[in-house]
């Protein structure tokens, strides 16, 4: 009794302890904790998020703003309920001063209220669900990608005024990842004069998309095919055996790097837009790339530079700050701050929702020094999270959905 | 009309994929009364090994073989050292298969990394057959055919061999079947090794259309239930029907009910189980 109560002191001495010697901590190293996914059906995308960041803290050589960098990497699962204990353990127990992940959306979701409770800032290097940084912002969120509609906004209006379609079918995933993604093309493609004529939503663990390819409209100009994860090999692979003729566009994520490189010639042609593509012809992507190549041996997508950008606004709010984290206040301002100026993504601004300013760009994939990649065809700089429509009266109307359709 | 006949094709297609995965889910089920629930597992390793013997350089007929010989041994060892130890004890067996399976999915991922992955098809089996303005391709209707020659080929062997003399009489009575002189150890080995085989080889088949990915397994271990559900334990042409009822109704239900895509294929399964619990084809367990 007396020995779990002498426990019990020690522990809360230790836990005030932290409170109290914040400031002591800021010479010692920064504690990152790092949310992965290392088993399951997601760990593709983890592994290449710790790809990303580990040639990031290894481009400052462990150090930033002065401050060596401790990166604590735990692995989620990809399970929400494993995530929220594991960001828990990261926090409390290793005492993780700033949060980088997780990799789904839903996960991310899942430890919103706790990172709201802690304070703790979290930079998301993947999640892309809209509402984060539009309806339900929490002060405490960074994000480090877009959101599922910023870079399909400029691909409908690419669709309609330059390929000149008139008409689409759109097949996407059946969860909230498409349904953004698909309202978002569906929104400016039709402002542009085109007309969405067929939605098709695939359950995510669609076992083979026969049944949905053979219902494509033959009379629409092309299909827009938003898939996730391996979902896009799947049925790129299966619309080319079903001996169809009609152009596909795609997600940022139907062709990502990550799986492009295990696609064939059925996805050559295919256009997307996205906030990075590993073929933009930059000197600081180019140097980004080839030190990808050089460590893991393929094109970085986009978890591996996710990752890797949520590391270098960490770095720039380090900066910032001097390496001084002991006013959560102000590091949390200097990171919803960060201002880069060149980097894999062009420059990034961050707006006042924590949500980055991206170029976009539309990109073709075609065989280059023998393997596919995303080809630039044509780049929007500096396109916001709200398109063109301004934040006030694109947050009037609901978060993008299954069933989202334009006002008249 | 077209309507029709391709979604009837595409079902076709996925049903024999399913009969090929199921009939030998079903086989252990009905002998050893043993829910194998890594059988999902030994499909998705099947398909790696298969996807590995190709990139090795392997043709893809030899390598459709590796991978039913490599998912049979692997059953076999489990067969043996695991399984056999915990005769008698059903609850137990379906935790040890369900163990296995996670233990099997996360060495896939570690050695295979968690790349989505696409199985190449044989050159003279890709494109698409035309008639009229019809299009198929030409792999779906080589699976159909696979799965007939396979269910003729499995019917032969249950219906006109010793073996499967043997093997009928353990699905309907075990006990009866042992008293009578049937090494029903020998013969649990032979079965749990030629589904595994079915499994494995079902995987690179499959390869080329579902592709293999980390998930691969848990997407199609409950297919699987259902079609053995459905068509009733044990029995082949259970397993055949039930996989082809359930082929169609996963077309023609997404086409005409895509509301009901998430749910439409554990419908029938719902009916059946409560209108006639030993499924289409199954006998009253004894």
């Amino acid at each position: 009794m007396m020995r779990s109560g002498a426990l019990i002191s020690a522990a809360m001495a230790a836990l005030l302890g932290c409170g109290l010697s914040a400031e002591a901590a800021d010479n010692g190293p920064l504690k990152v904790g790092f949310m992965t996914v290392r088993s399951g059906a997601l760990a593709a995308g983890g592994r290449q998020m710790e790809e990303g960041l580990q040639l990031c803290i290894d481009e400052h050589h462990g150090e930033m703003a002065g401050r060596k960098i401790q990166v604590i990497t735990a692995d989620t699962a990809g399970q929400p309920a494993v995530t929220k204990t594991k960001a828990q353990e990261l926090v409390e127990r290793d005492g993780a001063q700033v949060l980088i992940g997780p990799l789904a959306a839903f996960e991310a979701l899942a430890i919103d209220d706790y990172i709201r409770q802690t304070k703790t800032p979290i930079i998301s290097p993947s999640a892309a669900a809209e509402d984060l940084t539009q309806r339900k912002p929490n002060p405490w969120f960074v994000r480090a990608v877009g959101t599922s509609a910023q870079a399909h906004h400029p691909l409908g209006e690419y669709a309609a005024k330059e390929l000149k379609y008139k008409k689409i079918a759109i097949i996407a995933d059946d969860f909230a990842f498409g349904h953004e993604i698909a309202a978002g093309f569906q929104r400016t493609f039709e402002q542009n004069g085109g007309k969405i004529v067929q939605k098709l939503w695939s359950p995510l663990n669609t076992a083979e998309y026969g049944t949905y390819i053979t219902q494509i409209d033959p009379g629409v100009d092309a299909v827009f095919a938003a898939f996730a994860g391996g979902n896009g090999i799947k049925f790129l692979g299966e619309y080319k055996n079903y001996g169809m003729q009609k152009p596909v566009l795609g997600a940022m994520t139907t062709v990502d790097e990550g799986i492009l490189k295990r696609m064939g010639d059925e996805a050559l042609g295919v256009i997307s837009s996205g906030w990075y593509s590993a073929a933009t012809d930059t000197p600081t992507n180019k140097k980004f790339v080839e030190a990808v190549r050089k460590a893991y041996g393929a094109d970085p997508g986009y978890y591996t530079v996710g990752a890797y950008m949520a590391c270098q606004f960490l770095n720039n709010a380090l900066e910032q700050v001097k390496g001084d984290t002991s006013n959560k206040e102000a590091f949390i301002k200097a990171l919803r701050n960060v201002n880069i100026t060149d980097s894999p993504y062009g420059p990034v601004k961050i707006d006042q929702y924590g949500q980055p300013i991206l170029d976009i760009t539309i990109r073709k994939v075609e065989k280059k020094d023998g393997r596919l990649q995303n080809v630039v065809l044509k780049t929007y700089p500096a396109v916001s999270q709200f398109w063109t429509y301004g934040a006030e009266d694109f947050l009037k109307s609901p978060v993008y959905s299954r069933d989202w359709t334009p006002t008249k | 009309m077209n309507f029709w006949i391709i979604q009837g094709l595409n079902g076709l297609a996925f049903g024999s994929l399913l009969f090929i995965l199921a009939s030998g889910f079903s086989l252990i089920f009905g002998l050893m009364r043993i829910v194998n629930l890594s059988h999902g597992a030994y499909f998705m390793l099947g398909a790696y090994v298969g996807l590995s013997a190709i990139g090795a350089g392997v043709n893809f007929w030899v390598a459709i073989l590796l991978g039913g010989a490599a998912i049979s041994i692997l059953g076999a060892l489990i067969e043996r050292f695991i399984l056999r130890r915990l005769t008698g004890q059903p609850l137990a067996q379906v935790l040890v298969t369900l163990g296995i399976a996670f233990i099997i999915a996360d060495a896939c991922v570690w050695i295979w990394t968690g790349d989505p992955r696409p199985v190449p098809m044989p050159s003279e089996l890709t494109g698409a057959f035309r008639v009229a303005n019809l299009a198929f391709p030409i792999y779906r209707l080589f699976v159909i055919g696979v799965a007939f020659v396979l269910a003729i080929a499995l019917w032969f062997l249950l219906e006109r061999s010793r073996l499967g003399a043997m093997i009928r009489a353990g699905v309907d009575d075990l006990t009866m079947a042992r008293a009578m002189g049937i090494r029903t150890s020998l013969l649990f080995s032979v079965v749990f090794c030629l589904g595994s085989a079915l499994a494995g080889a079902g995987g690179v088949l499959a390869g080329p259309i579902l592709s293999v990915y980390p998930g691969l397994d848990t997407d199609m271990l409950p297919l699987a239930l259902v079609v053995v559900i459905l068509g009733g334990v044990g029995s082949l042409l259970g397993a055949f029907v039930g996989s082809l009822i359930i082929g169609f109704i996963y077309s023609y239900g997404q086409a005409l009910f895509p509301d009901l895509a998430y749910v439409i294929l554990f419908l029938p399964m719902v009916l059946v189980l409560t209108l006639r619990p030993t499924g289409l084809f199954g006998r009253q367990a004894i």
